[in-house]
């Protein structure tokens, strides 16, 4: 259950990671309003992302993980039907079946020892090079999160590095999806 | 057809084609080309306040006596932040509201200028919706909408905030019947989708043997037609009903059916009831804190069925089995329907065991006091000004305290909309500009704010708008020295120490009202009391009785924090016991 003043009954369901896809009016504010309705009723935001997709109606899609359990994701998607701008609001995962994908840029620090192995690593993963002016070594990787998680943990065994990530977009193997 | 005009006109303009008759507001710089319109017309009155926190709530009180939109206008930075308790208070008890503050000109957002705050950013959580406008061609689109939002599904308030070069420049104004706005913007009902939770609730209710509706204001929200569906309803089933803070008055008081209010002050046999009832039928109520008690101990045996409009209070702190998301009256037409269809009746006999059980309980009233020929219980304060008012047009308002339960306890609302509370928030400082609204509304009627010593002194500068727009609001103190409700939980939880909870150097009430040039009147005695009331009731002027009542008085029956609706303390010689007192401690 849910919060209040007083203990749950019974807090028998487990929580676990949902992605929530949000489809809203792209107008100001409506950023933080999505965001302002978790931090004030105390949910959590593992990753966001946001972006607009359809500029003819201003429409964009707001790509939210979190944790809890199914009902507390159940009050945070009534949360934020509440909210005007809001068009939609799916739990992807709880629909089983869609896909996610996230990009990360990886900045490592390469010298010729560590060379080959790390070129290993990154062709395994099918991680691409990107060429920049200061010739730093810098790899763009796409994909399940998981699949960079163990990239990540696989590079760092043997260099430095500094990783930049999107956090998850998914969309939903469904034909014939809602509006956009 | 569209018109050319400047954002001040198109706001008058959306304001007159919306029904707009009164605004309540203070001015400023930020909106003085808003004031300059105001002055060149007739159709909308300005009442003028004292501090714009009591704007706000005499904006309440007016919506909440007529079901109305309350309309603000204030201006930008502390203009702006001055109504935010009173947005917040609108937001937890559902009260349509439109503000409008004034922000500094657009070239300078964003540079700290000269009274200039984030009004959209701080008030965001406080409000259903709100608007920077920046295009004056928006601005009544923008007005359309918002007025239309904060009526909409579960009312609210809505905050339009107009930069000054936004209120100088020129722009066309668009008409009420000419804005389209999208449907995802507003409340979208479940119910029309689905019939067969009507018949689930029907079911339900049909084969109850221990039967229970939970009244909440979403029934008075719902507009006149709900209060008599849901009588309509419990007449029908024969079941008894119980009522939330904000739901007194959808149900008579003296209906047969009718136990009272339930909840943290509620009746000794409402709460049993909701305790022991098999089917409980909450219509526009949200299972609050106050009325629940402890969770796990609440109605651990009954079906639940909750009509709610707001989806999100669906299975958010209680777990139900039917919910049906819709309009109350809506929902309670389809309900009634389908159950005159299948001629359906509850079990007689059933239901008169159910009755015989609940009578007992009423037997321990409750609600008992000793009277006291030397000092004025506030109890029977209430008692009397009840029986001394119930044959007039009266409208009750409260600040919040005892004062504010025992209103709730001992006066008897026959009629929805006649008693303006602040339940969610617990507002002192809103009764009286509460009051203020509602007899602006309701020129002719008797409007009384059920007072504290404490709260009074919150909004009390209001006593020059009372006195100026020569409004005959009638403040009723029940004067206990104390900030009573805090002592009372210091009294209960916290060994007795009176931690800054006494009222010291209070203003002479009397002397006070009469340098406003109002009425001051005082009742120390019991002997005095009746005479006090009724030389206020006819006194035409803003009125401030000052009741003497008993200063260590508690308010019973009370479910303590903590515990549940079968643990009622009845009265001061009954203690609760260590370990719940303890545990009691750390909650609100
Ligand atoms: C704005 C605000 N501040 C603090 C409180 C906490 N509070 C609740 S009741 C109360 C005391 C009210 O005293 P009074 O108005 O004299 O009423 P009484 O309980 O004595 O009837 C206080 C301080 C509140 N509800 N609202
Ligand atoms: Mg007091």
């Amino acid at each position: 259950m849910n919060k209040s003043v007083y203990d749950s009954p019974d807090n028998t369901s487990v929580s676990r990671r949902h992605i929530l896809t949000v489809l809203v009016d792209n107008e100001p504010g409506v950023l933080a309003r999505v965001i302002g309705m978790f931090s004030g009723r105390g949910y959590n935001i593992e990753s966001l992302n946001v972006a607009e997709v359809s500029n003819d109606e201003h429409l964009s899609r707001i790509t939210i993980v979190t944790e809890g359990t199914s009902e507390v994701v159940s009050q945070i998607e009534k949360q934020l039907l509440r909210i005007v701008p809001v068009h939609s609001v799916s739990n992807l995962d709880e629909e089983g079946s869609a896909v996610e994908a996230e990009v990360a840029l990886v900045n490592i620090d390469l010298n010729e020892t560590n060379k080959k192995k790390i070129y290993e690593i990154c062709d395994f993963y099918r991680a691409r090079k990107i060429e920049n002016e200061n010739s730093s070594i810098i790899f763009e990787i796409a994909g399940a999160s998981e699949r960079i998680n163990r990239f990540i943990i696989e590079i760092n065994q043997i260099t430095k590095i500094e990783i930049v990530r999107s956090g998850p977009v998914a969309i939903s193997t469904h034909k014939n999806t809602e509006e956009v | 057809m569209k018109q050319e005009m400047t954002g001040a006109e198109i706001v008058l303009q959306s304001l007159v084609d919306q029904g707009v008759e009164v605004v309540f507001g203070y001015p400023g710089g930020a909106v003085l080309p808003i004031y300059d319109t105001l002055f060149k017309q007739n159709s909308i009155k300005h009442v003028l306040v004292r501090q714009e926190g009591g704007a706000i709530h005499a904006a309440e009180g007016y919506a909440r006596s007529t079901g109305k939109v309350g309309v603000v206008l204030v201006t930008s930075g502390p203009g702006a932040t001055n109504v935010v308790t009173g947005l917040t208070d609108a937001m937890m008890d559902s009260i349509p509201i439109v503000c409008i503050t004034g922000q500094v000109p657009q070239h300078l957002i964003g540079s700290d200028a000269f009274q200039e705050c984030d009004t959209t950013g701080i008030t965001r959580p406080c409000t259903k919706h709100n608007y920077l406008v920046k295009d004056p061609n928006k601005l009544s689109p923008v007005f359309h909408e918002a007025f239309t939002i904060a009526q909409d599904g579960r009312p609210g308030p809505v905050l339009i905030d107009i930069p000054k070069d936004v209120q100088f420049a020129n722009g066309t104004y668009t008409k009420k019947e000419n804005i389209i706005i999208p449907p995802h913007r507003l409340f979208e009902p479940e119910i029309f989708k689905n019939d067969k939770k009507i018949d689930e609730v029907v079911n339900l209710i049909s084969k109850a043997k221990k039967p229970i509706f939970y009244i909440g204001g979403g029934c008075i929200n719902s507009g006149p037609k709900a209060a008599e569906l849901v009588s309509q309803l419990v007449e029908m089933t024969g079941a008894p009903a119980t009522m939330t803070l904000m739901g007194l008055g959808v149900l008579g008081s003296s209906h047969p059916n009718s136990l009272g209010m339930l909840g943290m002050h509620g009746m000794y046999e409402a709460n049993m009831a909701m305790h022991d009832c098999d089917v409980m039928i909450n219509i526009g109520a949200r299972f609050d804190d106050r009325v629940t008690g402890r969770l796990d101990a609440f109605s651990p045996n009954s079906k639940k069925i909750h009509i709610d409009i707001d989806e999100s209070n669906i299975n958010k702190t209680i777990k139900v089995d039917v919910p049906v998301v819709g309009d109350v009256s809506s929902v309670l037409k389809r309900v009634l329907k389908v159950w005159k269809d299948n001629n359906l009746k509850t079990n007689q006999s059933d239901l008169k065991l159910w009755w015989d059980k609940i009578n007992n309980w009423k037997k321990i009233d409750c609600l008992h006091f000793t009277n006291n020929e030397k000092e004025i219980k506030p109890q029977y304060a209430i008692q009397r000004l009840y029986e001394l008012t119930k044959d007039k047009e009266t409208f009750i308002t409260t600040e919040v305290g005892q004062h504010q339960m025992w209103a709730a306890q001992y006066y008897k609302f026959e009629k929805p909309n006649r008693w303006l509370t602040s339940g969610g928030l617990g507002t002192m400082g809103y009764g009286f500009p509460a009051a203020i609204g509602a007899q602006v509304a309701n020129p002719d009627a008797l409007v009384i704010d059920v007072a504290g010593d404490a709260s009074i002194l919150m909004n009390i500068q209001e006593m020059s708008t009372a006195v100026q727009y020569r409004l005959p609001v009638k403040i009723f103190i029940l004067n206990n020295e104390y900030m009573g409700m805090v002592r009372q939980w210091q009294e209960l939880l916290h060994g007795g120490r009176y931690s800054e909870s006494y009222t010291d150097s209070l203003p002479d009430f009397v002397k006070l009202a009469e340098s406003y040039k109002a009425v001051g009147l005082r009742a120390k005695k019991p002997g005095e009391l009746d005479d006090v009331i009724n030389e206020m009731i006819n006194t035409d002027k803003t009125v401030i009785a000052d009741i003497w009542v008993s200063k260590e008085e508690n308010c019973f029956p009370m479910i303590q924090s903590g515990s549940a609706h079968n643990e009622m303390v009845l009265s001061k010689d009954q203690k609760q016991d260590k370990l719940s007192a303890e545990k009691g401690k750390i909650l609100v």
